[in-house]
């Protein structure tokens, strides 16, 4: 059972991922999970005051469940198949983490510092990025599963101007925002 | 069992995203400082996956589940819609180290926490309703 408990190879990781897109392909559905997000919305009815809500949401149930199957999943490998030499990270990165005062992953997959501290600042950093990437995912039509791997597996040129958008925010958060955040 | 495969799909992707650690802040955290493969070799695969099966499925004319022929949207042309908007997507991917994806993955997992990241996720959601007609495409 040790292979299913280590840390799963990006090649078997990739290859599953790859297969999970074409299967929702011959399914005649397309891959993307920022779309739930705006099905979540319009179930609410505010598709009543505002267009972009009013729209077949009904058409995407099957993505909700599977965001069900998906929540399951992490469960199960979560609880089951987990074990203490999970997130094995580059030395440098811990030492540079704890220059950020944030906690090393010791078979954690979240850090204490941003997931388990209740602190008003933590919170409102966490609804911060939740707000960034639920605009920019609708803004750019699709997030990592819409256009990093479905767009760029079809070849197309709008999905790679996103990804690289992805890198340059990604980036610049990792590089420059987040020691500031963390270090003041 | 119409239902059905869709659980088993997402159940499916839930645990590999877990076990392959593509869920962990960590792991994205340490892709952006360019200090592991791990994540660009997940990605690459999937994408080099997902490029051979498209190719494969359009020279082959194989048809969807339902028997009808298989289409793939094109993506619709733009500029300023992907580059702002992934710009802004990157900015609270890096910071909080989960896509839409996971942030579901994590809550079914029981990190609660990340329930405030997907209420403002919707909120974010909600935002580019509300804001669609003013903004540059």
């Amino acid at each position: 059972m040790e292979f299913i408990s280590q840390t799963w190879h990006w090649s078997i990781s990739g290859f599953l991922i790859g297969m999970v897109m074409l299967c929702l392909i011959y399914f005649g559905k397309t891959f993307g999970m920022s779309s739930n997000l705006r099905s979540l919305c319009s179930m609410t009815g505010v598709g009543r005051f505002l267009p972009f809500f009013d729209w077949d949401w009904k058409s995407q149930r099957w993505n909700l469940v599977l965001v069900i199957g998906a929540m399951l999943g992490g469960f199960v490998a979560v609880h089951f198949l987990h074990d203490g030499s999970n997130v094995d990270l580059n030395p440098k990165t811990i030492e540079q983490l704890a220059l950020l005062n944030i906690d090393a992953p010791a078979g954690k997959l979240l850090p204490d510092a941003l997931f388990n501290d209740n602190s008003p600042k933590t919170i409102v950093l966490l609804i911060l990025g939740g707000l960034l990437i639920g605009f920019g995912s609708r803004y750019a039509g699709g997030c990592t599963s819409g256009h990093a791997i479905s767009g760029l597996s079809n070849l197309q040129i709008p999905s790679l101007k996103a990804v690289v958008g992805f890198f340059i925010g990604g980036l610049v958060m990792a590089h420059f925002i987040l020691p500031l955040i963390f270090k003041l | 069992m119409r239902i059905l495969k869709y659980v088993l799909v997402g159940f499916l992707f839930g645990i590999v995203l877990t076990k392959t650690e593509a869920v962990s802040w960590y792991r994205i955290y340490e892709m952006f400082h360019f200090q592991s493969f791990h994540m660009y070799g997940i990605i690459g695969t999937a994408i080099a996956t997902g490029i051979i099966g498209i190719q494969w499925m359009k020279r082959s004319n194989l048809k969807a589940i339902n028997g009808q022929p298989i289409e793939i949207l094109d993506k619709e042309s733009g500029n300023m819609r992907y580059w702002v908007g992934g710009i802004f997507f990157g900015l609270g991917w890096a910071l909080v180290g989960a896509c839409p994806g996971p942030i579901f993955i994590l809550l079914g997992a029981g990190f609660y926490n990340v329930a405030f990241v997907l209420f403002g996720a919707l909120m974010g959601t909600f935002l580019y309703g509300l804001l669609k007609d003013k903004l540059p495409h």
